[in-house]
């Protein structure tokens, strides 16, 4: 067969799985986008079959129809909540596949094979077990199935270090024109890069979530594109990379938003060990720190008998511009039906309502977005960070429905904090701020929220969903 | 070494072309898109059909046939909930001016 035939064919199905990204620039052309990628795949599928030809018709028909069949079922069923678990779960599914195809193509074809080409296959089998047991892990934070505080051994990171090393080492010595000695050493290479997932994910904690999975997306992309480079199949490195692009763009953007390094969020911070956000930063020194103009005690307790749902009712009966930030506590509530009927009905009303959101509220990019929309809330009432924070002067009510860290204004005005530098929504430049969060504990990063002692601050603690709820009620009546 | 470089260079090429596109797609359309391209990842399959082209020791035969199973429950499942998850995103507003252009153009 004519090898520049092959090569435009080749280009073809790529440039259908480009067009198909660049049609992810917008809501209502990502569905074709999404469309266009699945034809890709296809076509790749049967460019593959028709040039190969195939030995084991049964084994992939059976493997097909398995696997198809399972990811159909789970697709229908899953919940926008559970989004972030199955991602991850599929990260992994991705991660073991590229493991085990690098895996028998250098066992079973090495003899020809070029050093440089075995050198990426074992790229392809490490970074594939590692992706599968990271995302393991993952999944299992995600779901509640393993708590999601950060576990950290003694000797953490040196120990990721050496696995590393070790993982390697042993891998480098396997590779070799003999293809059948290797084959222990390798999967005893392969065994360590799982170790190596593991150790690196279990230190992740629920709200670096967002992080995790960022990575192990694109760590899932590079796997299949070092298996590429083994296979010399360009539709492989070609596909991979850009998966692997989109994993860093995601990984950057989250860690741009929580103002961490992707370093620190795998290794920890220095001394993390003694790290005790509650002695560093007590609530009294937040109270000093933010209070600009501190309310007379008469007036706070005159505030205290007060109901605070009616006060937060009356306020947005009052205000004409509305800001919901939600957060991952909406999710955790399923609070997110209750909240995008509130923001129907005040918008009902005559009143601007629109949704501010952060870039790492909930556990994966773009959380928020996709468990809104599932409430069927008008997407252009989403609004990024960027576009938002500038309003919040001119805003009546800011409502926050279960998130923290991300309204905490300590990021900007106390140094020395996790949060310290984290770009935050401006709530507290709103008038009134109705918080409905489940208590005034420090979100993720520990730091106290000062935000909760502001005068202008209605707290209704509790089960936002429960909060939510009496909310839409009382503006109902009133 | 000249198929090396030419599989850099795709390499290269794609992931530079795919950040150049993937940078402008909206923040609300993170998720969607990371379980996209999560399928995508699972081009891996096509390898594993190319290894399935030739006679295979039974144990190579499993492993492989593991790994056509992962993949594809990653790419039906994927692009599935993807296209669940585009399929949740609407806008009335957006629709209207849709409709209102079309009405205009005819």
């Amino acid at each position: 067969m004519n090898q520049s035939l092959h090569l435009v064919l080749d280009l073809l199905v790529i440039g259908i799985l480009i067009g198909g990204i660049h049609r992810f620039r917008a809501p209502a052309t990502a569905r074709q986008g999404n469309r266009l990628a699945a034809a890709a795949l296809a076509l790749g599928a049967a460019l593959t079959l028709w040039r190969n030809g195939l030995v084991h018709p049964g084994a992939l028909a059976a493997a097909v129809i398995i696997g198809g069949g399972i990811g159909r079922r789970l697709a229908v069923r899953v919940t926008m909540v559970q989004i972030p678990a199955m991602v991850a779960f599929q990260h992994g599914a991705g991660g073991l596949a590229a493991s085990l195809v690098a895996y028998v193509e250098l066992v079973a074809v090495s003899h020809g094979a070029a050093a440089v080409h075995q050198v990426s296959g074992l790229a392809g089998v490490l970074i594939g077990a590692a992706t599968f047991s990271g995302s393991l892990v993952a999944s299992a934070k995600l779901s509640g199935r393993m708590r999601a505080t950060p576990i950290i051994v003694p000797g953490h990171g040196l120990a990721a270090v050496v696995l590393t090393i070790a993982a390697v080492g042993i891998g480098l010595l396997a590779l070799g024109p003999a293809a059948t000695s290797n084959t222990a050493s390798l999967l005893l290479a392969a065994i360590l890069a799982v170790g190596l997932g593991l150790l690196l994910a279990v230190r992740i904690g629920g709200a670096d979530m967002p992080v995790l999975i960022s990575f192990l997306n694109a760590t899932a992309g590079l796997a299949a594109a070092a298996c590429g480079i083994i296979l010399q199949d360009h539709l492989l490195i070609a596909f991979g990379a850009t998966v692997a692009a989109s994993g860093s763009i995601l990984t950057h953007v989250m860690c741009r938003a929580m103002n961490r390094r992707l370093a620190t969020v795998f290794v920890g911070q220095q001394g993390e060990a003694n790290f005790r956000p509650f002695e560093i930063f007590h609530r009294s020194e937040a109270a000093t720190l933010h209070k600009e103009a501190p309310v007379s005690t008469p007036a706070r307790e005159a505030r205290a008998v007060q109901d605070p749902l009616a006060q937060a009712a009356a306020a947005l009966a009052q205000a004409q511009r509305v800001v919901i930030i939600p957060g991952y506590g909406m999710a955790l509530a399923q609070a997110q039906f209750n909240t995008a009927r509130l923001a129907a009905q005040l918008t009902a009303r005559g009143k601007s309502v629109r949704f501010a959101i952060h870039p790492v509220a909930g556990r994966m990019p773009g959380h928020m977005h996709v468990l809104l929309a599932e409430a069927d809330v008008d997407y252009e009432m989403l609004w990024e960070m960027e576009a938002i924070n500038d309003d919040f002067r001119q805003t009546d009510v800011a409502l926050v429905v279960g998130a923290c860290d991300v309204v905490n204004p300590a990021a900007i005005s106390v140094e020395g904090t996790p949060l310290s530098g984290m770009p935050i929504l401006m709530a507290h430049q709103a008038r009134t701020v109705v918080v409905c969060n489940l208590d005034r504990n420090p979100g993720y990063s520990g730091v106290e929220n000062p935000l909760y002692d502001e005068p202008g601050t209605i707290l209704l603690l509790g089960d936002a969903r429960q909060s939510t709820a009496d909310l839409l009620e009382k503006t109902a009546e009133s | 070494m000249v198929e090396l470089v030419f599989a850099l260079l795709v390499f290269a090429l794609a992931f530079a072309v795919g950040y150049r596109l993937i940078v402008r797609v909206p923040q609300m359309l993170h998720t969607p898109l990371m379980s996209m391209t999560n399928a995508i990842s699972a081009v891996v399959v096509l390898g594993a059909m190319a290894l399935l082209a030739a006679e295979r020791p039974p144990i190579q035969l499993v492993l492989v046939s593991v790994a056509v199973l992962a993949a594809a429950f990653n790419i039906i499942g994927g692009f599935a909930i993807t296209g669940r998850m585009l399929g949740m995103f609407r806008s009335d507003s957006a629709a209207r001016r849709a409709t209102a252009r079309k009405g205009g153009g005819s």
